[in-house]
């Protein structure tokens, strides 16, 4: 290929490149240089007070003033990001979920009754339900149990590395790695390791993924698997920091272990335990990788994310992708309350 | 913190300048190599007048079939003095209302939806064909073709390449073997099945696969179904929604398919049972017809390019392709397919006379030289189609007789022709009901 046949692609490259190069490049430089300024002159008047004073504590008022624009400078670059990358397109969402189809036209409400009208899309919604209901309490639950169980074993690092592994893989690889498991053939040998099972104990083999709702059941085991590992580090590090005279004291008193699980460890944890299920669980209403990969939302294992991607952006129904989306999100807020509350509450004691 | 923050704001500078530089340096050399044209350029001397102008296309072919597009318009360029600027994208159909509402619309598309050009016509994005793009397009094409370029009256350019879906792909060897015939009607058809299933062969295979466009080639067996079934006429109405999806003829037309498709007795060959059909590919749905596990496959033209290398596709050869029989042969011979149109989304002069120059015969036999290529276009010499398939294709694209409809999911709306309708499909083989899933695709149908 000769060079000016790819001269154009490279030129575009380029331009990307140094597009890239100055908006990443300016974004440091202001990230930078405006706080390292206000520090530097902050420093200057410290050295010159105390020249001045001889050691003297500051006067109290301009300091705090000056420690508010320092703030300030420092949050700029912050909300200006959430200001182009979060707001202004969450409230352009908004208008457009008003809207019709191709955005021409307001239509009120209508996007949202659409939502619960169609029978797909409260397949949908029930789906999400399961998925939202199912992961915070299966994964918590594994990697709680798996947490407490390897706890001082005599292998216990490499144990949580293995059950920790699966985090490192993103959910596309998850996706087609379990896909394989599940994999089926109508003749021949089976090459998945569930239905090489599933014949081995007898029966014949099955179409895992085709059959609702137990499809949507296997999809969630793969986010389950994806998931235990960050509860069971998290847990695990919550159960080590409990004070080990509690848990001494309780020995004295003859617990049973069972006791010692139920009256000492989880109330102990509960604020991790909390934490743990609240991140797990808005990880899961923005599942989509797993299903997209999986079955591509068919066979009823549709989720709203993957939903409202196929609405906006397959077929073109910008109406309706950004009414599931506003959906999502008011899904996600009282999770989102209930965490800042959480927060709050565990500082204040 | 100061002191530390120095050096990182020089790595900053330095990487911004040192990038910045190698840009310089690579747009320096551009060499110009104006090509000295000994070729005979008397055919383009209606496109003269426009040396030095540039026209961009845009398109979703990519790869060695693009590369053999900008080879078959070369000449054109060197005569015209025109160049054009080919772009293939594998997102094309989602990045160009991007690329438009961006203000960065190409000069020329090639969309393979006329759904989606009626979208772009309708919102006043598209340049009307000139009077002489219009002259040599009414020339060269069937009207059915130029049908699905105008709107409200208006005429936006000419198809160029063509595929035709209407095949039933087939082993030439085995059948003569067996003494099996290739059937000419529908009714023999499904004695051919009945006989191959006889003989312990599962007469079809199928698979409807395809990543996020699962369901495709099942939307493809219903429409070529309907269109045989009812005529032409109502496979329009149908597609316009002027009767609804779940109409009895419709339920009807999905019913005939699911005489083969869901009947365990004739699919899945090489694949298992009816459910595979869900998961199997469509590129992998007809591969064991050379094992002799299965017969006949559905599958357009374009499905040459999918047998291993070393298999001989011909009459005689290991896989060949037979037009899908009519239902009713007296009334005449329908034939389901697809193309793209030469869209312009620009009326400069060079722009106008490159739309012209893809509507004419002399772009069509260009092409086709180049191998691996079909259209409707009436002044493309059968001589010039190489590829046995090819060639069939053509002629049945240019035979008077057949009724010509396009691939209809492309024709629907959106949330239908790649939504409601594919995903309709793959439950409907795992099982649902024709009227369930049929209700469900009228209910989606945007109001």
């Amino acid at each position: 290929m000769e060079f000016q046949d790819i001269a154009p692609k490279l030129t575009m490259l380029l331009y990307g490149l140094i597009g890239f190069v100055v908006v990443v490049g300016g974004l440091l430089l202001v990230l930078d240089v405006v706080p390292t300024w206000f520090a530097r002159r902050r420093e200057a008047a410290l050295v010159a007070a105390s020249l001045q004073s001889g050691g003297a504590p500051v006067a109290r008022r301009p300091r705090k003033r000056r420690e508010g624009t320092l703030a300030l400078a420092f949050m700029i670059p912050a909300l200006l990001l959430l200001l182009i990358g979060l707001v202004a397109p969450a409230i352009r969402t908004i208008i457009l979920s008003l809207q019709n189809g191709d955005s021409t036209r307001f239509v009120g409400l209508d996007n949202y009754a659409w939502i619960f009208q169609e029978n797909d899309i409260v397949r949908v919604l029930v789906n999400t339900l399961a998925w939202v209901v199912l992961v915070p309490l299966l994964a918590t639950g594994v990697g709680l149990t798996y947490a407490v169980m390897v706890d001082r074993a005599r292998f216990e690092s490499v144990a949580k590395s293995l059950i920790f592994l699966p985090m490192a893989i993103s959910f596309v690889g998850a996706g087609i790695i379990w896909r394989f498991v599940y994999a089926h053939r109508g003749v021949g040998d089976q090459i998945g390791l569930l239905n090489a099972v599933w014949v081995a104990l007898g029966n014949e083999p099955k179409p895992w993924l085709l059959d609702p709702p137990l499809n949507t059941f296997l999809l969630i085991v793969v986010m389950v698997w994806i998931q235990a590992g960050f509860a069971m580090v998290i847990l695990s590090a919550a159960i080590k920091a409990i004070p080990g005279d509690i848990v001494e004291a309780a020995r004295l008193d003859g617990v049973s272990p069972w006791q010692m699980f139920w009256r000492i460890t989880l109330p102990s944890i509960r604020p991790a335990l909390v934490v743990v299920v609240i991140t797990i669980m808005i990880a899961t209403l923005k599942v989509f990788d797993i299903v997209r990969t999986m079955t591509n939302g068919n066979y009823d294992t549709n989720v709203v994310a993957l939903e409202m991607y196929n609405q906006a952006f397959r077929y073109q129904e910008n109406g309706h992708g950004s009414a599931l989306a506003v959906l999502l999100f008011i899904l996600v807020i009282p999770v989102v309350i209930f965490q800042i509350r959480n927060l709050r509450r565990q500082r204040e004691v | 913190m100061a002191v530390s923050s120095r050096p990182r704001q020089a790595l900053v500078l330095a990487t911004t300048l040192a990038l910045a530089l190698s840009a310089a340096a690579c747009s320096g050399d551009g060499g110009d190599d104006s090509g000295s044209s000994s070729a005979d350029c008397a055919a383009y001397d209606a496109y003269s007048g426009s040396d030095g102008t540039t026209v961009s296309i845009y398109a979703s072919i990519r790869d060695t079939e693009a590369d053999l597009l900008e080879q078959s318009w070369e000449q054109f360029e060197e005569c015209t003095g025109i160049t054009i600027e080919y772009e293939g994208s594998g997102e094309f159909e989602a990045q160009l209302p991007v690329r438009v509402d961006g203000g960065n619309a190409p000069d020329i598309a090639f969309i393979p939806q006329p759904g989606l050009l009626k979208r772009f016509a309708d919102a006043g994005k598209l340049k009307e064909a000139s009077a002489e793009t219009k002259t040599m397009a009414e020339a060269n094409y069937p009207k059915e073709w130029l049908d699905y370029a105008t709107v409200g009256g208006k005429f936006y350019g000419a198809p160029f390449g063509s595929n035709v879906k209407s095949f039933v792909w087939y082993s030439p060897k085995l059948f003569s073997e067996k003494g099996w015939k290739v059937p000419t009607t529908w009714d023999e058809m499904m004695q051919l099945s009945d006989t191959i299933a006889a003989d312990g062969i599962k007469p079809w295979c199928a698979g409807i696969e395809s990543g996020d466009a699962t369901g495709w080639p099942a939307t493809d067996w219903i429409e070529d179904v309907m269109l045989r079934e009812n005529g032409a006429e109502v496979y329009d109405q149908w597609v316009d929604h002027t009767i609804p999806f779940n109409d009895p003829k419709v339920v009807a037309a999905v019913d005939r398919v699911g005489k083969i498709l869901k009947d365990e007795k004739y699919v899945n060959g090489g694949y298992g049972g009816v459910k595979s059909i869900a998961t199997t590919s469509f590129q992998e749905g007809g591969l064991p017809i050379l094992e002799r596990k299965c017969a006949m496959y559905r599958m357009a033209s374009f499905y040459a390019n999918q047998w291993p290398e070393g298999t001989t596709v011909a009459e005689d050869g290991d896989t060949f392709a037979f037009y899908l029989p009519p239902v009713d042969p007296a009334k005449g011979k329908p034939v389901l397919g697809g193309g793209e149109f030469t869209v312009a989304f620009a009326d400069r002069p060079e722009v106008q006379k490159v739309q012209t120059y893809l509507a004419s015969g002399e772009s069509a036999n260009s092409r086709a030289k180049l191998g691996n290529w079909v259209s409707a276009n009436k002044k493309l010499e059968i001589a010039n189609v190489e590829n046995p398939i090819d060639k069939l294709a053509v002629e049945i694209l240019q035979d008077q007789n057949a009724v010509f409809r396009f691939d209809g999911s492309d024709l629907m709306p959106a949330a239908v022709g790649a939504g409601t309708f594919w995903k309709g499909m793959v439950e409907w083989i795992n099982g649902k009901s024709t009227a369930d899933v049929l209700n469900q695709i009228e209910g989606s149908w945007p109001k």
